[in-house]
């Protein structure tokens, strides 16, 4: 085969990677979504954190501002220590509030950011002292029980 | 006598082991006798585009169509067992992340390797056989270094680029097949795909796989090729020994790059 149809080909075929990479990158991929790369580190104990896992969604107002960097098991509080990376662009009071939230009814679990009205703003490192842990449906369920049987004891009690 | 029988039964086990072992332990020498000859492929870029052409190039066709019907399937039976769950509009992610992870990589390997592998085995081998690849030697040029090197090149250059166009092909696939046919809403596909495809979980993690398929298929073939028995049977027996070994190479190695891959390596 004459080199320069060779070339052609071989050309033609590199391109051809080029663009599907591209495409994989940016049309199926997240890559423009990943917002300026750099990132800060804020941290926040949780009772309970649910099914909550590494790289899950951190949203603030549903957008997405970071992700979880990790989970892990604090012995000295005996609750769970979560790290957040959240996206350099986005800025947030000290005395923002994190809670876990499911996104649906069978969706995965994600952080929900509420920010606070301090002047101060969240630095790398910091810690996010408002939380609030993942409801369980064991524990709802318990409670409801306990507060009916409450209720049914209270009025027994009325009617004597 | 059973106790005879049961003894030559372990020993042929044995055997067969050390054979295996002995053969996978004479692939690796041989990839590092490729790598340390490999200067000339690279100064002499030409001899490795031209493999890129036969091993690349030449695949495209049935890259593309496979690619292309993969998705296909993959977008029907999606729909399909989704919509059980009333959640047909993630299709889109059920495809991308398949493709991406594990499709794309291994199928386009799987490919690649009955397609380009056995090309090369059977091209080695023959030279081999009519001697061309002593009167290299005889002139001073080693056939490692003109022969072996630039067709191992070739095959890992061309590996990851089928690989990325198979995941592309099998996206537009089961894009036409769940949108345009069975109207699943465009804006729902694409958007919960772009939220769970991760760049650099999923699809650079994609890629490196593939980059070590290449480097494995191109390793086998080449190996059996130099090394088969110039003889007709001798070249047709490697050439189907370089089909199945990589076959189960691929799948080796995906298990094991799975299991690090999802685990993260830090």
């Amino acid at each position: 085969m004459e080199r320069s149809t060779l070339n052609l080909w071989v050309g033609i075929f590199v391109l051809l990677g080029f663009f599907s990479f591209l495409m994989l990158a940016f049309k199926v991929g997240n890559l423009t979504a990943g917002g300026s790369g750099t990132t800060y580190t804020v941290v926040a104990h949780f009772d309970n954190i649910g099914q909550l896992k590494e790289r899950a969604p951190v949203r603030s107002a549903g957008v997405l501002v970071g992700r979880v960097k990790s989970v892990q098991f604090d012995p000295a509080h005996y609750n769970a220590e979560v790290s957040l990376a959240i996206d350099s662009q986005y800025q947030f009071p000290k005395d923002t509030s994190a809670s876990v939230l499911t996104s649906g009814i069978l969706g995965e679990q994600y952080i929900g950011l509420d920010a606070g009205g301090d002047e101060k703003m969240l630095k790398n490192g910091d810690e996010i002292k408002l939380t609030q842990g993942a409801m369980v449906l064991e524990r709802l369920i318990g409670q409801f029980l306990f507060s009916k049987a409450q209720e049914g004891g209270a009025s027994q009690g009325g009617q004597k | 006598m059973p106790m005879d029988a049961t003894l030559r039964g372990i020993r042929l086990v044995g055997e067969r082991t050390l054979r295996i072992v002995e053969r996978v332990g004479a692939t690796v020498a041989f990839l590092g006798l490729t790598l340390a000859q490999s200067a000339t492929s690279f100064r002499r870029f030409g001899l490795v585009i031209r493999e890129i052409f036969y091993a690349g190039v030449q695949s495209l066709i049935i890259i593309l169509v496979s690619g292309l019907f993969v998705g296909m399937v993959l977008g029907l039976q999606g729909h399909e067992t989704l919509q059980n769950y009333g959640s047909e509009q993630s299709v889109g992610v059920l495809v991308a992340l398949s493709l991406v992870r594990e499709l794309g990589p291994v199928v386009s390997a799987l490919l690649f390797a009955s397609r380009a592998g056995s090309a090369i085995t059977a091209e080695i081998g023959l030279m081999k056989a009519t001697e061309q690849l002593s009167a290299m030697e005889m002139m001073a040029v080693s056939p490692i270094s003109r022969v072996v090197a630039p067709r191992f090149w070739g095959g890992v250059f061309s590996m990851p680029v089928l690989a990325m166009l198979f995941s592309a092909m099998g996206i537009i696939g089961g894009f036409l097949v769940s949108v345009v046919v069975i109207g699943v809403d465009d804006g729902a596909f694409w958007s919960q795909m772009q939220a769970a495809v991760d760049f650099r979980h999923d699809i650079v993690n994609g890629i490196i796989k593939s980059v070590v398929f290449g480097i494995a298929i191109s390793a086998i073939a080449t190996f059996e090729g130099y090394e088969a028995p110039p003889t007709a049977e001798g070249v047709s027996g490697a050439t189907t020994r370089t089909v199945v070994s990589s076959s189960l190479a691929i799948l080796a190695l995906d298990l094991v790059m799975t299991a690090f891959m999802l685990k993260g390596w830090n």
